[in-house]
């Protein structure tokens, strides 16, 4: 083990998990979005949007984010779309955690008693405030623990898009391992940066959680 | 979607698929009994070994499993470790869902009521017998829906084998796609795929879970 090459590539690893982290957060925004859009059409009145929604889930939880990613490559190459890969390696995270959002939001929304809607109508609250100051208010706090659980395996998922060849901290560590002929070294480096972001994100999920069973205690 | 290549290529697309669930089942067993007896350590109430055992779970649920995997088999040699890619992707499995398993099996132990273990020690049984007869059935049952959806999680790191050249379903449809410029049909057959695998399974493991549960129903019914 020779511990020097972590040191000598410390600057690459950073930058590279500077890369990762931008391609996480940007997954998990655009995945939001999605997942909110799914959430909302699965608890839509009209039966083919629920529909539609289920499917979504069912389909982006069922297929491996690598088949998923791949799929995304060829389909874009297949029908001549001229995506920069970046673009298309963050939809492909967006897409399967999006299927993943929705269902945490749609149980954060579960959580919620019916009763405290029920009185907001009958204290004459129309539906949009309903949402807006009874639902979404506690709906979005319980999710946030769930949330950055999903964040940190969308993260660790965000290996996968090393593969079509973007540098992030998987693929740096790959090309320092084959620069070097030490990929027991590399591979530690990478591993050490993400675990640091990952245990940082674990310790701030479970701040939030404390912090909610304390205002509900 | 061209059938006849499919069809030409079915021989090493099943043994892809046999590659597959080998790996899966290998590695979900290991990773079960190995996850099953960290719980048990953990148990113990050691200090140092508990210590230990975090930083274990810690790293194997921190880092992504495409970096272990490289870690194990590329990084392995260099440290006498020589391994094949099968059986460096069967281990890495299990190594990673352990991690998984352990945390599983420690929040079953955790949901069994302190009651009933005092309960249990107060009529005068012995430590084991409050273990075997007490603890344990009601932390696995409590377990199986979580295993179920770790199981179901696994079965799809094992595409993930493919990049360090395991032969699994994967690694045969991208040698297939690169053979016969089918690269979109074969992963529309893959995605298909795996969506039918992952529904049946997850539609059978519910089905497992309502059976193992009926009897917490029963009981949570009001006489």
């Amino acid at each position: 083990m020779h511990p020097q090459v972590i040191l000598h590539s410390f600057g690459y690893l950073t930058q590279a998990a500077g890369t990762t982290l931008a391609i996480s957060l940007a997954g998990i925004a655009l995945g939001f979005v999605i997942g909110a859009a799914v959430c909302i059409a699965r608890l839509s009145r009209e039966a083919w949007l629920a529909r539609l929604g289920g499917v979504y889930v069912s389909v982006f939880r069922g297929v491996p984010l690598l088949v998923l990613l791949l799929f995304i490559y060829y389909f874009l190459a297949k029908f001549g779309v001229d995506v920069p890969a970046l673009a298309a390696a963050i939809g492909g995270l967006a897409l399967s955690s999006g299927a993943y959002q929705a269902e945490i939001l749609r149980g954060a929304l579960a959580a919620t008693p019916p009763g405290q809607a029920e009185a907001a109508v009958a204290l004459g609250f129309s539906g949009v405030e309903v949402w807006r100051r009874i639902l979404l208010p506690q709906a979005l706090r319980i999710s946030i623990p769930p949330l950055i659980n999903e964040f940190i395996l969308l993260l660790k998922a965000s290996s996968l898009v090393s593969v079509v060849g973007i540098a992030e901290l998987t693929r740096v560590s790959m090309n320092i391992a084959s620069l070097t002929y030490r990929p027991l070294e590399a591979y530690v480096g990478g591993a050490l940066f993400y675990l640091a972001i990952n245990l940082c994100l674990a310790a701030l999920g479970a701040l939030t959680e404390r912090r909610l069973a304390g205002e509900r205690g | 979607m061209d059938l006849e290549v499919l069809w030409r290529y079915a021989p090493s697309l099943l043994s892809g698929f046999g590659v597959t669930v080998m790996c899966w089942s290998a590695g979900g067993a290991l990773g079960l009994v190995l996850g099953f007896v960290i719980a048990l350590l953990y148990r113990l109430r050691l200090a140092p070994l508990r210590w230990l055992l975090r930083v274990f779970i810690e790293v194997f649920r921190g880092t992504p499993f495409l970096v272990q995997l490289f870690l194990l088999y590329a990084g392995g040699p260099y440290i006498g470790l020589k391994l094949s890619a099968t059986t460096a992707g069967v281990l890495g499995l299990g190594l990673y869902s352990s991690a998984y398993f352990a945390e599983i099996f420690r929040g079953g132990f955790a949901a069994v009521p302190v009651g009933q273990i005092e309960a249990a020690m107060s009529v005068g049984m012995k430590p084991f017998d409050v273990l075997w007869r007490v603890t344990l059935p009601s932390a696995l049952i409590a377990a199986v829906p979580p295993i179920v959806n770790m199981l179901i999680v696994l079965s799809k790191e094992t595409v993930v084998l493919s990049i360090i050249t395991v032969p699994e379903l994967m690694y045969q449809m991208q040698t297939m796609a690169a053979e016969t410029f089918t690269a979109f049909d074969a992963i529309f057959a893959m995605a298909a795929f795996y969506w039918l695998l992952v529904e049946g399974v997850s539609r059978l493991g519910a089905r497992l879970e309502a059976r193992v549960t009926a009897f917490m129903a029963e009981e949570a019914r009001p006489a």
